[in-house]
């Protein structure tokens, strides 16, 4: 199959590569830039382990082809902490709040909550919820996600984070 | 000492030992995208592996043609049963003793079976030729349901057996019977029912799910032709097993094959068995040379490896007209489709089923399961409980509240009435298990404390009335579940897969500077391992949990265990790590009264040290004790600190917990909400609440999508029709409730520590309270029992069966 060239800037660096039409951007990511963030869990768009942030939306990676971002800027979990290693209020949040447990969700939940936290600077339960559904957990139940998100946002805003009342 | 030498509390709360809230050591990398899954490992000249699949429930395969497949560019191979037989690998053993195909051999039995394995040089490739693979089949009449499987007319599904009278586990009476196995005293049972006041009888149906994690079922096998030698990437819950059984099926000498489980993505039961995928992949690198990786799809994880469930249970409760109950059975039929792979302990063909007395003091009761073959993909693993244990709670704890329902009473006077009492532990069951501790009645009090539960009946009853008057069209139910677990397999004496006795172990080394290294038989997929044995570690020998490193899922490092299901993580490798830790502290003892010149008598542990008795001012750390057990150990002691531990636990642990849920059904779309969910959870010695807590959370909402609308369904053509995430029900953050935890502490008398086992709890009990929840808010209308799961339109339908849209 004759192959396209394709060049985007994927957390902050400008990559290049030669693909076949139809290879899928989580493919591209994982096997020819070998990032292992973005997860494969479903092949029908339902579960988001594959989630990046293009162009300033949550997309599945599983869902577009490489040759379809020709020039997008791609951000994935790996560029989500700062050049010097300090982690993400979301990274960090995670891990105050055990809104992980395999981790296998977690890059593309992590990558989810931060475009919704960069839509809504301040996000209700609900709305967090609503925000996330589009990303599957099998481990957590998803209430320590909500509260790592809402410990997220409280840190970004820089306004002390209170867990709401069981 | 002076004020500044910290308490002894204090030097314990920096260890960050057990009942400690520790943040996670798994989450630094998993946060960062840096955890190392199968799919992640590549390896230089690496291969693809995919399957072509049968169409068909029930073929004949006439003839398979792989030329086209063969032909494509970058196809390096195909493998069919003719291959394999060259290698005597066309079948493959299960661990439930039967034999199962790994490529199809004259015949397919249920759809998606594998028929061919294409090997590319890269996986959109081998999926193209995958699709070229041509297949010839003859259709023949197909079976998918289990309550027929084992009539006259009933399609054979298994030829090679059908004259076999004789199976693993005893007899069978037809060619799609699998095993009849029963448990409890028949005849004690039968006199029960025989001078019983009141009886009830139900069929209860715990429909098939899958365990669906969000990684599916994966590896890389990897043949050295040079060396003999295999190593083995996966997704095991059991890596040793594993590797015993590569070794056994393959002839490869165990110790040449090396298994490696990295990081897991969720197993839940799904990723314990072997399947044919496994057996490709190895075939295909010997053949090839070269490193081969195969990957599952959703629809081949779903429609394919490892179901669960699948029992019609049906069963029946005798009791005295004031609510004593003096008898139980149960007649199970259990569907355990094409082939019996079940991930039991192998003498135990129904799993641990006979806990189905559950909570409750039954003076006589009797079991009997029938397991049988159908149309459907093998398995059986136990998604997220002990073996079996979420079908037994699932049937008891319904037939409890039809039983009250008969009585006239109120559930939970019904249970209290009936709970076995504190003074009875250790309780031996009338199937002759020994429940090790509980305290049921202080349990089930805080919670129906806690929720306001008469206050909720009164509640309800106006809501039935405002019902009645045609001023609302909302039902409420609430659901009640009291449930008794059996975990951490094994004894020895009671355990075993495939002739290995289902001990654990951990082996620990304590470094000279003071750190260590605790290597474990058990493999994390999830349940937070690194950071909670570290735990354990840091209470037994004092020291922090920072400085201890956990190590699992290296077979050739890792001391032999058989894995992580069934809850036996903390009551075997959990005792096994405190075990390990107490020789340790027993050899630095010795270490230290020679350091301090006193007998071993004379000193005392104190959190992180050895000290004198009666003069707490001579004392030896054990960072201490580290250094000096490589530099001046005692004359004729051997240098070194470390130890191994194999514990083969002397019982069961048996969790409990009572949780309560309050249901809003609308009777007219069938939807039904959540308005509160209350768990509290016993599991004896609590060595990180956090985690507890977790597994909590995640185990109810598996248990609200099995209970509300997970089914793995079949066409009576044995279609799988919901086989993809478009079908078969995952909840999101929407729709799952909120949840409350709560607790009491019954440690368990045997175990060193006292911890019972937690992560599935939540899974066997909260299914038959979000049940007993929809049930319960038609329970007035006379309505016995609603079948799982109660999804909108099968609610609907229900309401719809009671006159209630006339």
């Amino acid at each position: 199959m004759a192959k396209s060239q394709v060049s985007m800037t994927v957390n902050d660096k400008k990559v290049e590569g030669l693909v076949e039409p139809r290879m899928l951007l989580i493919h591209f990511l994982r096997e020819q830039l070998h990032l292992t963030g973005p997860h494969i869990g479903c092949d029908t768009s339902h579960c988001g382990a594959c989630t990046v942030d293009l162009d300033g939306k949550s997309v599945k990676s599983c869902t577009m082809f490489a040759v379809q971002v020709n020039g997008a800027d791609i951000r994935t979990i790996e560029g989500m902490a700062a050049a010097d290693g300090t982690l993400h209020a979301l990274q960090e949040g995670f891990r105050e709040m055990h809104g992980l447990q395999c981790g296998f969700c977690t890059p593309g939940m992590i990558v989810r909550a931060y475009r919704l936290l960069q839509e809504n600077k301040d996000p209700t339960e609900d709305e967090i919820r609503f925000g996330i559904s589009g990303n599957l957990c099998r481990c957590t139940g998803y209430q320590n996600i909500v509260k790592a998100i809402q410990y997220a946002a409280a840190k970004i805003s820089g306004v002390p984070f209170q867990e709401a009342a069981e | 000492m002076n004020d500044m030498t910290p308490t002894s509390a204090e030097r314990a709360e920096k260890l960050q030992g057990m009942g400690c809230k520790r943040k996670r050591v798994e989450d630094i990398r998993f946060v960062q995208g840096k955890g190392n899954y199968v799919d992640d490992i590549k390896l230089p000249g690496m291969l693809y592996g995919d399957f072509t699949r049968s169409p068909h429930a029930h073929a004949r395969v006439k003839k398979i043609d792989t030329t086209k497949a063969a032909a494509v560019p970058g196809v390096v191979a195909v493998i069919t049963a003719e291959t394999l037989k060259t290698v005597n690998l066309a079948w493959m053993p299960t661990l439930a003793g039967d034999v199962q195909m790994v490529l199809a051999d004259g015949k397919v039995l249920f759809q998606n079976q594998e028929v061919a394995f294409v090997i590319a040089e890269d996986r959109y490739t081998a999926a193209d030729a995958a699709e070229l693979v041509e297949v010839e089949y003859e259709g023949l009449p197909c079976n998918v349901d289990p309550l027929k499987a084992m009539s006259a007319n009933a399609p054979v599904i298994r030829e090679d057996i059908k004259d076999k009278k004789e199976g693993a586990h005893g007899p069978r009476k037809h060619p799609n019977h699998v095993f009849n196995w029963q448990a409890g005293d028949k005849a004690k049972a039968d006199e029960a029912f025989a001078k019983a006041d009141v009886t009830i009888k139900e069929m209860i149906v715990y429909p098939r799910v899958h365990p669906c994690p969000l990684e599916t079922c994966q590896c890389v096998a990897s043949f050295d032709k040079i060396k003999g030698e295999l190593t083995l990437w996966g997704t095991f819950q059991a890596p040793h097993v594993i590797r015993t059984v590569g070794s056994l099926i393959s002839k490869i000498p165990e110790h040449k094959i090396h298994v490696i489980a990295p990081d897991i993505g969720g197993g839940f039961g799904n990723k314990v068995g072997a399947y044919p995928g496994y057996i490709c992949a190895i075939v295909a690198s010997i053949v090839t040379g070269r490193p081969v990786k195969w990957v599952e799809d959703r629809i081949e994880n779903l429609s394919t490896t490892a179901f669960a469930r699948d029992f019609y249970m049906e069963t029946e409760i005798a009791a005295t007209k004031d609510g004593k109950v003096t008898g139980l059975r149960c007649y199970t039929v259990a569907d355990h489709g094409a082939f019996d792979a079940c991930a039991n302990a192998t003498k135990w063909p129904a799993g641990l089923f006979s806990i189905i007395s559950g909570s409750y003091d039954f003076p006589a009761a009797h079991v009997s399961v029938d397991g049988v073959y159908t149309n459907k993909a093998p398995g059986g693993v136990a998604y997220r409980c002990s073996f079996r244990v979420t079908e037994a709670a699932y049937a008891i704890e319904r037939a409890m509240d039809i039983m009250a329902q008969k009585l006239k009473m109120d559930p939970a006077e019904f249970r209290m009435k009936n709970l076995i009492r504190r003074e009875q532990f250790p309780y031996t069951s009338a199937f002759g298990w020994v429940y090790d501790s509980g305290d049921y009645q202080t349990a089930l009090n805080k919670a129906m404390e806690t929720v306001g539960y008469k206050q909720l009946r009164e509640e309800q009853k106006k809501c039935r009335e405002a019902f009645k008057r045609g001023e609302t069209r909302e039902l409420m139910g609430i659901g009640l579940a009291f449930f008794t677990e059996i975990v951490g397999a094994g004894p020895s004496r009671n355990c075993d897969i495939l002739g290995i006795a289902m001990f654990d172990s951990a082996e620990i080394r304590i470094h000279p500077t003071g750190t260590g290294i605790c290597r474990l038989g058990t493999k994390s997929q999830g349940q937070g391992h690194e950071t909670t044995y570290a735990q354990i570690i840091a209470t037994e020998l004092g020291l922090p949990a920072d400085n201890i490193a956990v190590e699992e899922g290296n077979t050739d490092t890792a001391p032999y265990g058989l894995g992580t299901y069934g809850s036996r993580s903390t009551p075997v490798s959990g005792a096994a790590t405190a075990m390990a830790c107490r020789k340790i502290k027993a050899k630095a003892q010795m270490i230290a009264a020679y350091m301090l010149e006193v007998h071993d008598d004379d000193l005392e542990w104190d959190v992180d040290r050895f000290r004198v008795k009666g003069n707490p001012e001579r004392f030896k750390t054990m960072t201490e004790l580290a250094w000096a057990a490589y530099h001046e150990v005692p004359p004729g002691m051997e240098p070194g600190l470390e130890a191994i531990n194999y514990y083969d636990p002397p019982n069961f642990t048996f969790p409990f917990g009572a949780y309560i849920c309050v249901m809003d059904v609308d009777v007219d779309t069938g939807s039904s909400k959540v308005r509160r969910f209350y768990a509290l959870d016993d599991c004896g010695t609590r060595i990180n609440p956090m985690i507890i807590e977790g597994q909590i959370h995640g185990g109810l909402t598996e248990a609200f999508g099995i209970a509300m609308g997970q089914e793995i369904h079949y066409d009576e053509d044995g279609n799988v029709t919901t086989a993809s995430l478009m079908d078969y029900f995952l909840p999101t953050a929407v729709e799952t409730p909120k949840w409350e935890t709560d607790w009491t502490t019954t440690p368990s008398p045997h175990h060193p520590i006292g911890a019972k086992g937690v992560g599935e709890s939540p899974n066997v009990g909260g299914v038959p309270c979000f049940s007993n929840a929809v049930n319960d808010a038609f329970a007035f209308l006379g309505s016995t029992n609603i079948a799982m799961p109660h999804d909108n339109w099968r609610t609907w339908t229900a309401a719809d069966k009671l006159g209630l849209h006339k």
